[in-house]
């Protein structure tokens, strides 16, 4: 296991790999995500790293798959490995990945002093991604998958999902 | 350090996590209620996560063509080294709170140590459920403070449950001797340091949960040595009942 901070992306294979989403929020390309730590083309093999964003996190083993399918398409043999460090953190969401989340109804992670403020003093920071106000409040700490909480907007009554920082 | 050394030692830190990750996942569609049942199944994903980690890492140490799912599933009760208070039943929502909390405390100061490993892949496994396990503790301290501080029933039923899982908790800090071989060679976490910051944090927890520490000097153990609690074949038949009926089977 080698300890790379910055990725090594084939710029060539990142239409391919923008092509594939994340299981679990369709929207979000596993590029914007940040799950691709790294991805180069050797003798016609695409070599990709990925990394898990929880040690459960199920949707691994369908990205593996996904990729492997999305490169066999383009005649590319893919081979899928996983690293568990460095660890992911929601830093490494793009701003694009920001903007779909929020326009697909999840609430994008804030910074960490931020999130500890909403999720333990709850503070009223978690802008409802329906209609935008602030007038907030947390119904569980965990959501319906590892990476989300379960918030309730007070003024549209609309239930969301905040994607919870991670450091 | 040789393989089947260090093999044992992570047995010592992953089967916590499978055995707990399998509890909790007991509860899949019977929480309380609705938020804290994906709680708590989230908390079990967490663990059987952390768990295939390490077992990934065994198979590959053992080089025998073991894999991940033969470590889990094919050993037999006395091959698993988790500590007796993980595989405590699911007696009441107070119970499980208790056991994760009693867990939760002393699982988050091993990582925290664990990380500093020699052993690179052992610290990424550690570094990574950092994240996860700070959210657990967070959970379990939460709710124990709740349900102490809450009605007259579930302040009952929580000290019963403190009482009951306390014997439970000394041997979390019980040396083997993998344990001090993995510490010899820098791989190790001491986990006999890590016993007074325990019991510090946990009364502290305690105490603002209006909830009085047990003052028994009696403790049980054996779960590290293979030697486990009577729930422990029940429990494994169930994990078990799959890849024993159906060989090798997958997903
Ligand atoms: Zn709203």
């Amino acid at each position: 296991m080698t300890i790379k901070l910055e990725q090594h992306i084939d710029p060539t294979l990142v239409p391919i790999l923008e092509e594939i989403s994340d299981p679990e929020i369709p929207v979000l390309s596993i590029m914007d995500m940040g799950v691709v730590r790294s991805a180069i083309l050797e003798d016609n093999i695409a070599k990709i790293t990925i990394t898990p964003t929880y040690s459960g996190c199920p949707a691994m083993d369908v990205i593996g798959e996904d990729i492997t399918k999305a490169f066999a398409k383009e005649n590319i043999e893919a081979k899928v490995s996983l690293v568990l460090s460095p660890a992911w953190t929601t830093d490494w969401i793009t701003s694009r990945g920001r903007k779909a989340l929020e326009a697909y109804g999840i609430a994008a992670p804030l910074d960490e002093e931020a999130d500890k403020e909403a999720l333990l003093g709850g503070k009223k920071i978690v802008k409802c991604p329906q209609c935008g106000s602030v007038n907030t409040k947390m119904i569980s700490q965990f959501g319906s998958t590892a990476c989300k909480a379960l918030f309730q907007c007070n003024d549209c009554l609309e239930p969301f999902d905040y994607f919870k920082c991670l450091k | 350090m040789k393989n089947e050394n260090k093999i044992q030692y992570i047995y010592g830190i992953a089967d916590n996590a499978l055995i707990l990750g399998q509890r909790l996942s007991e509860l899949c569609g019977h929480g309380p209620n609705l938020e804290t049942d994906i709680a708590l199944t989230n908390m079990a994903l967490d663990l059987l996560g952390q768990t295939r980690s390490y077992y990934q890492y065994v198979a590959e140490l053992s080089g025998e063509g073991k894999t991940e799912d033969d470590i889990a599933f094919l050993r037999t009760e006395r091959q698993y080294k988790n500590v007796l208070l993980v595989e405590q039943p699911n007696k009441h929502f107070g119970y499980v709170i208790t056991r994760q909390f009693l867990f939760d405390i002393f699982h988050l100061l091993l990582l925290e140590k664990l990380q500093n490993s020699e052993d690179e892949r052992l610290a990424a496994i550690a570094k990574k459920g950092i994240k996860e396990v700070s959210y657990h503790q967070r959970f379990s301290s939460d709710w124990i403070k709740r349900l102490g501080d809450g009605t007259k029933e579930s302040h009952q039923k929580v000290q019963e449950a403190v009482d009951d899982l306390w014997t439970f908790t000394d041997e979390l800090f019980h040396s083997t001797e993998e344990d001090q071989i993995a510490l010899d060679h820098k791989i190790g976490v001491d986990t006999i340091e890590l016993k007074e910051k325990y019991y510090q944090k946990v009364k502290e927890i305690l105490e603002e949960a209006t909830l009085s520490i047990p003052e028994t000097k009696w403790f049980q153990k054996g779960g590290k040595q293979g030697i486990h609690s009577e729930h422990m074949g029940y429990l494994l038949s169930d994990l078990q009942y799959m890849q024993r009926t159906y060989p090798n089977m997958k997903w």
